[in-house]
């Protein structure tokens, strides 16, 4: 049903459509609940309707996880022997060129080269260089795309978050997991199409922020709806105690009884959709605490994930719930993990950081493989940027700082139909500065978009007389790292 | 009952299939446009003009294609650069007309606008520019941005039913689109809009006998002017003004702590309820402290211009901060004074409307000269509460000059507000508007287009705000009275309130448009004088009734042949639910609130500084306040006002979305709010007289405003009958226990929680929440 819903509702505009209807306005109200945008006029005059893409797609969903406040990529991925050589020395004026600082370290005096205080060895055929704090992931080395080049146009966490999110980084843009909605609708009407997991490590922690899942101008709909642990995984979700699903559905029953009757009296398609809103709630009631339910994992998967999957608000609890998630339809999942803002004390927190997540994204990616579905599934790891080469604050024999830097670092990808087992692009041997294939965050984004079968330059919402996109005004598909 | 439910879903969807085929087989032809005899180059042309080709031959001097301007008829008439024997529009000729051989072309390699800008004309918009350039290609002004002229009410046939001059705008627009105005509203759902739009709370069961038994013909008028002079009408208009004027309780930003700029909220309240002139109202907002011997008061008006995020984020670099702050007051004046979007012009000259970059660095040295810094302190204690430059409120201030605000304690309060170094601070274009790449020194000005500075005028906030008013001024009337028409008729007659310019919608009645802007004007900008004339039209008091006939020839009610029908604003839901129970604590200003909110929200997200990283939750009369005093913490917004579209606050908003969604759904049936508000009316009713069916028309009443049907009122009893004697004890005792308000003692609970139940579904009929 859902796809004749779309084949035709991609060949006629809304105003015919309304004016040419000769049956009950509620059943708009109800396609539109499946492909909200499809009726809204929005996207039309363009030649493409939302809720379809423009070709066909590599993956059906994205599972996002996001390391909120910026991980060292030289103590994980971009291995810089250089820099353990050059430990203490002044980073050299030319590598670091006319780069702006932070207010943390401008008034630095001094700027000496940190090496990394943990190894690194060689994976997979494409002999990446992974770090001995990541022993999981370098098992998947295999699966993995490792992108050394990107790079980002902020300095501080907020903008930063809020331009790989969004593609601006004033904030009050629709976030990339709201534009997926849009652009591809809803798999699942039982769930919504775009979720949120939160956790957090013994990091130094920075904050996230509604409007990294916001909907901005697009229909509300299309936010992301944030699943939390505890009994209320969705807000407002569970009934009060006393009420039964037998005495719900009654109640909704008498409530849909004088809905009709008021639809009947005034004709107005709202209330039509209204009702069938409703319904959708009570669907979702039972939908998410399934979905929720991880007590019939079995033992294997309990020991891939390791233990902390079975504590609820842990990152590895998110990432077996991304997963069921994800195989139940939702479109785009959203985890972000917090504490990974190494301004000091960087190789103790960082270990922890890593120790946290390490286990759990590899066995994800592992998951999703094990049950075919990684071909379908695009999975992305990183941060919002990277740290710097030269040390933040005192350099002593065990311990240091990296502030932040824009100007490369490093994510990786699984499936999605993103080549596996291969690195791309470089920094120099001071980590510094990008030398070969550099990824802005727009080009990211706009492969993202790719592989969903989305044109980042068709997936447009017109705003106050202007034209938006995911990619605001640039960003091209890096078509190297697709296979 | 069941199976019923998911029987009608699969119909439903044949239906809707089976409709598109129909559309498709049948009569998609029917409604095709159709190119007007007339081409009006304002109406017709210019928005294809603007929306598909001045992205390359607009205002933005830096991306002109082939040296070809389209939106300004000298340049568009100038032989072309690339083939001087050629003009782009020859008057009267399409096929010797550059642009348009370029439009109508077959051959993909010349056709205009190009393949890969992804923008296309449709045969009927190239049939519109032909036709116009066969009627002689006449340019004419952007209609916005020439000043508005009073024009007599139009003629019109069914001359009875005008009440006031708006009726006559609107009915001669309904009389040549062929459709006849509803019939008015029954006296019940008509003064529950009333009393929503005015008040933004329901009527009480005293107001609807009194309004229903009084026959006088003037009852109407009376009791818009009784619910005028109520200071919850001052609440009700503060509402829009703060989603306009970026109002919160929290710096914004990733730390996102705590401040005190609650006091100018206060006094928005006392300035509608004043009923100060909107030239005044304005001007001290943006100008107080540069007022001739400023008073307290208007310093404190100007915090309007501080409730912008502030970042307290360690690390920052200032100016790049300072810069935002700037650029957010040049775009709220743009967006939400001048109805225009100026933040366009902020990088680049604007691609649509005539700003260049410079102008929008001329408007935004006005704002460039206060006393502020990108960063003045990380997240702290109550010295943190404000930035500087910043005013103190004493009690003894309170008492003497600020009564207005809801002052609860003792201590030294502080404001962010607005205040002029002593020195003139340089303004500079900022390449790509970029704050460390300035380039050519600017002035303070304002947009030609709109209107020139005068030179008479100082050149700073006070000379901007003597611009805004002045006479000529062809926005700042129309942009208000267009923002007041949107909160009472749920749709501008510019639907784009925020967007005036080329790539706003045109207005659906220009000529009323004008002659309320011009009315407003000359009466002073009184603006509850503008509120009563449009809720005391004809239009107005109209049912709310859409036929299928009228669904079909205008579905979003553009030409107001029905009365409004919407959703009410998120705040207004919450105060329905507390007034109609009895529990609303009717305080008015103060330190905002944090109510009942699902646990762990500020926790999951905060970095873990600052009050405002763990949520406390209030108690007692606090926990019943109206919407509008949540505290809005921007990182994490509260949820169940949020669900239901209210602004985040982050930037300035004029106009919410409106959704329909399943979590709001999920909101009306297990917020806390609203099953304490089930409970608490529930055990009032029970504790009354009067048999259950009588309960029921009762709460059924205090909810929907309305007495009950025989249909309704056998619904609701059947579900009451069919709970009372279906519940058992242990579910009643664990429902009531919702809330903090006292539980009833030796009540018969069972009796309370059926009722709880059957009010529970009265909150959640789509009628309840909705103006209709």
């Amino acid at each position: 049903m859902d796809k004749e819903i779309i084949e035709h509702g991609f060949s006629w505009n809304r105003r015919r459509f309304l004016s040419a209807m000769s049956i009950g306005v509620g059943s708009m109200a109800l396609g539109s609940l499946l492909m909200p945008d499809l009726f809204s006029g929005t996207g039309m005059e363009e030649g493409w309707a939302p809720g379809v893409p423009h070709f066909a797609p590599k993956a059906k969903r994205i599972i996002y996880l996001f390391q909120n406040g910026a991980p060292s990529q030289q103590e994980l991925f971009d291995y810089k022997p250089k820099l353990r050589e050059m430990h203490g020395q002044e980073i050299p004026p030319s590598v670091r060129g006319k780069q702006r600082l932070t207010g943390m370290t401008a008034n630095q005096s001094s700027f000496p080269l940190v090496g990394s205080f943990v190894d690194f060895k060689q994976y997979g055929q494409s002999g990446a260089w992974i770090s001995d704090l990541m022993p999981y992931t370098a098992k998947i080395a295999a699966e993995l795309c490792i992108i050394k080049s990107m790079y980002t146009e902020a300095i501080n966490h907020d903008p930063a978050l809020t331009f790989l999110q969004t593609g601006a980084q004033q904030g009050n843009r629709p976030s990339m997991g709201a534009w997926l909605s849009y652009g591809l609708g809803n798999e699942n009407n039982n769930l919504p199409a775009f979720t949120v997991l939160l956790s957090r490590g013994v990091g130094n922690g920075q904050g996230v922020y509604s409007k990294l899942w916001s909907n901005g101008f697009l229909d509300s709909v299309h936010q992301g709806v944030q699943f939390s642990k505890g009994e209320d995984p969705v807000l407002y979700l569970r009934d009060q105690d006393g009420m039964s699903r037998e005495s719900r559905r009654i109640m909704l029953d008498q409530i849909a009884a004088l809905n009709e009757k008021s639809y009947l009296e005034f004709g107005d398609p709202e209330i039509a959709s209204r009702i069938q809103q409703y319904e959708m709630a009570y669907r979702m009631q039972t939908a998410i605490p399934e979905v929720m339910d991880i007590s019939k994992e079995p033992e294997s998967i309990v020991k891939l994930y390791g233990p902390d999957c079975l504590v609820p608000g842990t990152f590895a609890a998110n990432c077996l719930l991304a997963r069921k998630l994800s195989e139940n339809g939702v479109r785009f999942v959203q985890l972000y993990h917090q504490g990974w803002d190494q301004h000091g004390n960087l190789p103790y927190e960082i270990a922890q950081q890593a120790k946290d997540v390490d286990q759990a994204s590899a066995a994800l990616v592992m998951d999703l493989k094990q049950r075919g579905l990684l071909d379908e599934t695009l999975v992305i790891w990183g941060g919002e940027f990277g740290r710097t080469s030269y040390t933040q604050g005192e350099l002593t024999k065990d311990n240091y700082g990296r502030d932040h830097h824009p100007r490369c670092f490093t994510v990786w990808m699984a499936g999605g139909g993103i080549k596996p087992g291969i690195v791309y692009g470089e920094t120099d041997e001071l980590g510094y500065n990008i030398i070969k294939d550099p990824v802005h965050v727009h080009d990211f984004q706009a492969t993202v978009l790719n592989q969903m079968g989305l044109d980042h330059k068709k997936l447009i919402f017109k705003h106050l007389g202007r034209r938006y996109r995911l990619t605001d005004i640039s960003g091209e598909v890096v078509r190297n790292i697709i296979s | 009952m069941l199976l019923r439910r998911n029987v009608f879903i699969p119909v439903l969807l044949f239906l809707l299939v089976g409709g598109l085929l129909y559309s498709c087989d049948n009569t998609g032809m029917q409604t095709a446009s159709v190119v007007p005899d007339s081409v009006s180059y304002n109406f017709d042309v210019r928005p294809i003009l603007s929306d598909k080709c001045f992205s390359c031959h607009g205002p933005d001097a830096n991306k002109r294609e082939a040296g070809l301007r389209l939106d300004i008829a000298d340049s568009a008439f100038k032989a072309l650069q690339d083939n001087p024997t050629a003009h782009a529009w020859v008057p009267g000729k399409p096929e010797e007309s550059d642009a348009f051989l370029r439009i109508s072309t077959q051959d993909t390699s010349l056709l205009m606008p190009p393949l890969y800008s992804n923008l296309s004309l449709t045969s009927q918009e190239i049939a519109i520019i032909k036709k116009w350039i066969q009627q002689g290609a006449r340019y004419e002004d952007h209609w916005a941005f020439v000043a508005p002229r009073k024009q007599a009410p139009p003629a019109i046939k069914k001359s009875a039913w005008p009440i006031n001059e708006i009726d006559f705008f609107t009915l001669a627009a309904m009389e040549a689109k062929g459709l006849t105005p509803n019939d008015p509203a029954d006296k019940e759902r008509l003064l529950k809009r009333l009393c929503l739009d005015l008040t933004g709370l329901p009527p009480s069961i005293e107001q609807m006998d009194a309004f229903l038994a009084d026959s006088r013909p003037d009852a109407y008028e009376r009791m818009v002017d009784q619910l005028l002079a109520l200071p919850a009408y001052g609440e009700k208009m503060a509402l829009h003004w703060l989603d306009l004027a970026r109002y919160a309780d929290s710096h914004g930003y990733q730390d996102d702590g705590y401040r005190t700029q609650w006091p100018w909220r206060d006094w928005v309240i006392h300035a509608f309820n004043e009923n100060k002139p909107y030239n005044e109202f304005v001007t001290w907002q943006l100008a107080g402290d540069l007022l001739p011997d400023a008073s307290m008061e208007q310093l404190l008006a100007t915090a309007f211009n501080r409730n912008h995020k502030i970042t307290e984020e360690g690390g920052v670099i200032p100016e790049e901060y300072r810069v935002m702050y700037v650029s957010d007051r040049t775009d709220l004046i743009g967006k939400g004074i001048l109805g225009v979007t100026m933040e366009c012009a902020r990088c680049h000259d604007h691609k649509y409307d005539p700003f260049s970059q410079k102008e929008y660095f001329q408007l935004y040295s006005f704002f460039n000269n206060i006393r502020e810094e990108g960063i003045e302190s990380v997240i702290g204690g109550p010295e943190t509460y404000a930035k500087k430059p910043m005013m103190q409120i004493t009690n003894a201030d309170v008492a003497n000059m600020l009564r207005f605000i809801n002052k609860t304690d003792t201590g030294k309060m502080i404001v962010s507000v607005m205040g002029e170094l002593d020195t003139i601070r340089p303004t500079f274009v900022l390449h790509r508007g970029e704050y460390d790449a300035p380039g050519e020194k600017v002035a303070p000005a304002t947009p030609v287009s709109i209107l020139p500075f005068d030179n008479s005028y100082p050149k700073n906030r006070l000379g901007l705000a003597k611009w805004l008013f002045d006479p000529k001024h062809p926005l700042t009337a129309r942009v208000y009275v267009n923002l007041l028409w949107q909160e009472f008729f749920g749709r501008g007659i510019v639907k784009t309130s925020g967007d005036f310019g080329m790539q706003g919608e045109l207005p659906s009645h220009p000529a009323l448009l004008d002659w309320l802007a011009v009315d407003f004007r000359e009466h002073n900008w009184d603006i509850k004088r503008l509120v009563k004339l449009m809720v005391t039209s004809a239009t107005y008091c109209q049912s709310a009734t859409v036929s299928k006939e009228k669904l079909a020839t205008d579905p979003e009610n553009i030409y107001l042949s029905r009365g409004p029908r919407y959703r009410i604003h998120a705040e207004f839901i919450r105060d329905l639910v507390l007034s109609s129970s009895g529990l609303l604590n009717p305080e008015i200003g103060g330190p905002s609130v944090k109510p009942y909110q699902p646990a762990g929200l500020w926790e999951g997200a905060t970095s873990g500084r600052g009050l405002l990283s763990i949520y406390t939750q209030d108690h007692g009369a606090a926990l019943y306040r109206r919407g509008m005093y949540t505290l809005i913490k921007r990182t994490v917004p509260p949820p169940a006002l949020s669900i239901f579209d209210a602004s985040n606050r982050d930037i300035c908003e004029v106009k919410r979305l409106r959704t329909n969604t399943p979590l709001q759904a999920l909101v009306m049936l297990n917020d806390p709010t609203v099953l304490e508000a089930a409970r608490v009316l529930a055990t009032k009713l029970q504790q009354g007289s009067g048999a259950p069916e009588e309960k029921i028309r009762q709460a059924f009443r205090r909810i929907v405003c309305r007495n009950p049907d025989a249909k309704e009122i056998e619904v609701l009893s059947n579900y009451y009958q069919q709970e009372r004697t279906t519940m058992d004890k242990s579910t009643a005792q664990k429902m009531i226990r919702v809330g903090e308000s006292p539980l009833p003692q030796q009540a018969d609970m069972l009796e309370i929680a059926s009722l709880m139940r059957v009010i529970t579904a009265i909150y959640n009929l789509e009628e309840t929440i909705t103006k209709s």
